[in-house]
């Protein structure tokens, strides 16, 4: 009976960490399409209800309602997998994420490992979409993405390296907890903005959006997904960046922490600060989308592999020979 | 401890089958997909057995970069022949089989050594091992205790055979293509307005003559 007890208390937070997740991805999918609009002199989604905020909602909604077509000559238990596993693992990588002291699903020693884990599995989800559908866009989609988000995996890779010297441990809080003198964004500021730049190219944003260029690929991996299944690779891909925000914000931007450690800022709970930190970045990615063209796919893999590598290489070696100078490494 | 038999005997069934299954599926990206599976309960056991920085590199190496570079070779290969030959009849593809047999005898006859050997021998399998595992510390740190000082050499050398791998697989495959048109970013930063253009005076129904 305990056990049970035990099993449902668990059911219960991960539902109430996924639901608003969930609810936050509908938000930000609208809060995307504004900031893209506003950009460009437009007014974008504002009909359904105050704002547009609804709109999300009525989107999911005609969603369900169409009809899922499955192409004939498809792998059909492949192509009804691929977007199953693009949202399941855009969905798991939360429960290691920290909202504040000790508010965690699962307090792992490995976090960061995790993330990075779950975040490299993600590009399964496009190339079975994309070969299992039998068709040539989607194909050379999932090609393009399977290549590119390896590459910049590497360099998200080494500048992990780069906090956990300073940090010493491989748990999110820790790394948090770590930060309270400094946010890692000051030390480390260039690594900051080489993470920013391979979370784009990570999450398939432009202007790495090479896998679904709609110029050239109709969209890429997606082309022959419609209905639920085109709407849950969208979800899946807006949860992804989520994650990334809220990994950013972990990793440079200190977290639940507050910016000032005094009398008003102290009040306000972590979790609102954390929040604030993803909005940030996500605004940031979204400014990103309406400015910056897309990339040409031979000149992003010389950015990732040419200089983006090489530099995080390099800051590695000069961060722990600081750290070794002036006696500052972590201990147990 | 019910609960802990009950999942390693689940992820140990899964690992078990995916494994066969690589090996006797037709298609042979079904193969692949099944070899990560096979990876992925593998390193649910690592987990399980608190080995948990072990589970996660080899989730991050092997599925997440290695199997994805067996799937990018795969898929290119042409769609009609992604059939897995080595259970036809015809005569060319049972050739194999003999080859296969062999190489399966000795691996399964050097387990036998090995395992044999840990069982019946153990002090001949961890010779001189002066770090005790402790339950206070994480196993990543006691890992990078035992790997960055006793076993350093082993490290070292054993990432020299990997970078010598890595090169010579480049240097092998690699072919420069004559006539290919490459952009020089240096050429481009550097041009001038001088060289770009150059302003020339028109006179009325006289028209200008270049590249003279």
């Amino acid at each position: 009976m305990e056990y049970i007890n035990l099993v449902f208390e668990e059911v219960y937070k991960i539902f109430f960490l996924l639901v608003p997740v969930l609810v936050s991805v509908a938000m930000i999918v609208w809060l995307d399409r504004r900031v893209w609009a506003f950009v460009q002199k437009r007014q974008g989604p504002n009909v359904v209800g105050p704002f547009g905020l609804l709109q999300s909602l009525a989107d999911a909604l005609k969603y369900i309602f169409k009809e899922i077509i499955i192409p004939a000559s498809s792998n059909k238990i492949i192509f009804i997998l691929a977007p199953i596993i693009t949202m399941t693992l855009a969905l798991i990588a939360w429960a290691v994420i920290p909202f504040g002291e000790d508010q965690v699903l699962a307090n792992i020693n490995v976090g960061i490992l995790y993330i990075f884990a779950v975040s490299s599995l993600g590009v399964y989800g496009i190339i079975m979409g994309g070969w299992a559908s039998n068709s040539k866009y989607p194909f050379l989609g999932s090609i393009r993405s399977a290549a590119q988000m390896v590459s910049y995996e590497v360099s998200i890779g080494i500048i992990i390296i780069n906090v956990l010297l300073c940090v010493g441990s491989l748990n999110l809080s820790d790394i948090v907890i770590a930060q309270q003198n400094m946010w890692f964004i000051i030390p480390l500021f260039p690594m900051f903005v080489i993470f920013f730049i391979s979370a784009l190219a990570e999450t398939n944003r432009p202007p790495f959006d090479l896998p679904e260029a709609e110029a050239e690929l109709v969209a890429g991996y997606q082309t022959e997904y419609s209905g639920m299944m085109y709407a849950m690779f969208w979800l899946g891909e807006y949860a992804n960046i989520l994650l990334m925000c809220a990994l950013g914000s972990i990793l440079f931007l200190g977290g639940w922490l507050s910016p000032i450690d005094l009398y008003p800022f102290n009040l306000v709970p972590g979790v609102i600060w954390l929040i604030l930190k993803i909005l940030l970045l996500f605004i940031l990615f979204a400014l990103v989308k309406a400015v910056v063209p897309r990339y040409r796919y031979d000149q992003l893999m010389r950015l990732g592999w040419k200089i983006f590598l090489p530099f995080s290489l390099i800051y590695v070696v000069l961060t722990a020979s600081y750290l070794f100078y002036f006696n500052l490494l972590p201990t147990l | 401890m019910v609960a802990h038999a009950i999942f390693f005997y689940v992820f140990s069934i899964i690992a078990v089958i995916s494994a066969i299954m690589v090996t006797v599926s037709k298609n042979t990206v079904h193969s692949v997909f099944f070899l990560i599976l096979d990876f992925i309960s593998i390193s649910c056991l690592f987990i399980m057995i608190g080995a948990e920085f072990l589970g996660m590199i080899m989730l991050i190496v092997y599925v997440g970069a290695v199997a994805v570079l067996f799937l990018f070779v795969v898929m290119m290969l042409n769609v009609a022949q992604q059939k897995n030959q080595w259970f036809n009849s015809d005569a060319t593809s049972s050739s194999h089989i003999p080859i296969g047999l062999i190489i399966s005898t000795i691996i399964f006859f050097e387990l036998i050594i090995v395992v044999g050997g840990w069982k019946y021998k153990p002090e001949l399998s961890n010779p001189n091992t002066t770090t005790q595992i402790s339950n206070e510390i994480s196993n990543t740190h006691s890992l990078g205790q035992v790997l960055y000082t006793d076993y350093i050499h082993i490290f070292q050398i054993s990432g020299m055979i990997l970078l010598i791998a890595m090169i010579g697989a480049i240097v092998l495959t690699f072919r420069r293509r004559e006539g290919l048109k490459t952009q020089s970013y240096l050429k481009q930063i550097s041009r001038e307005r001088s060289e770009g253009i150059e302003v020339l005076e028109v006179q009325s129904n006289k028209g200008v003559k270049i590249d003279d």
